[in-house]
């Protein structure tokens, strides 16, 4: 069995929510996103308490309606992608500080 | 009778930009008259200068070329910015700095886009790669890289456009608006632009073409292209979130539009 991923928002990033789409930027080296649909609504869940796993099972595939093997790989692998760019923080154990959600701002 | 000013009156220069006025002081009078006449119709008064700065300059091989890399940081609490033909440090809370820089307008010029650059960031304006231009009291910029068209859609403008910048633009804040500044940041056209201001109506993505046309685009696109445009130099990550929020505040307050165009006088036809 994999083990659990834990996935928190850097707080070296600046993101916004703009025309419904979100745009994340590193401030250490100005990498630019956009985040689709998907994407979005797991970056905004991730705040280092909630199983990558359970965001899938419990708002990706309720919210869009997708097979949940499918979503786990996708979302695996979005997450891959920005944790490299330090966008996005991922541990095995639960993560005390996530940046806050841009919706808030 | 003539009047004496107090020598410190004499050797400074203040220069105003977008409303705020950097007092340049030099001992060097062939100096401070070759940055008089650079900077005409944007010299201020002393007075009323929001920042000062003492300029020192090298002697014979102190300077290196102005290609070295350019460094903008926080060191011990103010600001360090360093080319090879200068190295300034600026304390924003004090008012003042010192540069020590090559007897060269473009050192001079570089401090002062710098330092208009880290002020704008706190105020949710910027200086972008474009030219501006008003016209019918309202203003609108041009962006693009180099070779984008800013000085051909300069050179078109008509009679009764005022010019504004062929090369840098003035954003700034003011409220639930923008304000397009004139700028002595000249381009290609080697000509300074007006000093006058007005609210910024729209910004042209320019983009050369078959026909003139504007076409609608995208937030995110407007908010990446607009990114690629702002000049920003600081190693800073306040600073750079700052900027990117101001970039998503000014495109969800103003029409950023492509403007494809020919080289021709009628693509003012279609500014508006």
């Amino acid at each position: 069995m994999m083990a659990e991923k834990y996935i928190a928002r850097s707080s070296a990033i600046a993101a916004r929510l703009l025309g419904g789409e979100m745009m994340v930027m590193s401030t250490a080296d100005s990498t630019f996103f956009t985040l689709n649909e998907v994407a979005s609504a797991i970056w905004q869940a991730a705040d280092g308490r909630t199983p990558l796993s359970e965001i899938v099972a419990g708002k990706i595939c309720q919210e869009f309606d997708v097979d949940q093997e499918q979503a786990q790989r996708g979302a695996a692998r979005f997450v891959d992608e920005l944790s490299q760019h330090g966008i996005l923080l991922v541990s095995d154990q639960p993560l005390t500080e996530s940046s806050p959600s841009p919706e808030s701002r | 009778m003539t009047t004496t000013l107090p020598t410190t009156a004499k050797e400074t220069v203040s220069i105003e930009i977008g409303g705020m006025a950097i007092a340049l002081r030099t001992q060097n009078p062939s100096f401070r008259q070759m940055i008089e006449n650079r900077y005409a119709g944007f010299l201020g008064t002393s007075r009323s200068s929001h920042f000062e700065f003492d300029i020192d300059l090298y002697e014979g091989s102190e300077s290196a070329p102005a290609n070295d890399d350019l460094e903008v940081k926080i060191e011990e609490g103010e600001w360090l910015l360093q080319r090879g033909d200068f190295r300034a440090r600026w304390n924003p809370d004090a008012g003042h700095g010192q540069i020590r820089q090559a007897c060269s307008p473009y050192a001079i010029d570089c401090v002062l886009r710098i330092v208009h650059t880290l002020l704008l960031a706190r105020q949710g304006g910027f200086l972008v790669h474009a030219a501006s231009a008003i016209r019918g009291g309202k203003a609108f910029l041009f962006a693009g890289v180099s070779g984008a068209g800013k000085t051909t859609i300069s050179r078109l403008a008509p009679p009764d456009a005022k010019l504004l910048t062929d090369e840098i633009s003035y954003v700034r804040r003011e409220g639930n608006r923008y304000l397009a500044c004139g700028t002595p940041f000249a381009g290609e056209l080697a000509r300074v632009g007006e000093n006058r201001s007005a609210p910024l109506s729209a910004l042209f993505l320019l983009e050369k073409g078959l026909q003139n046309s504007i076409e609608p685009v995208g937030s995110v696109e407007a908010v990446q292209r607009l990114l690629r445009n702002i000049l920003f130099f600081a190693d800073d990550p306040e600073l750079v979130e700052l900027v990117f929020q101001s970039a998503c505040e000014f495109a969800s307050l103003v029409p950023i539009r492509r403007l494809v165009f020919v080289p021709d006088q009628r693509v003012w036809d279609i500014i508006r």
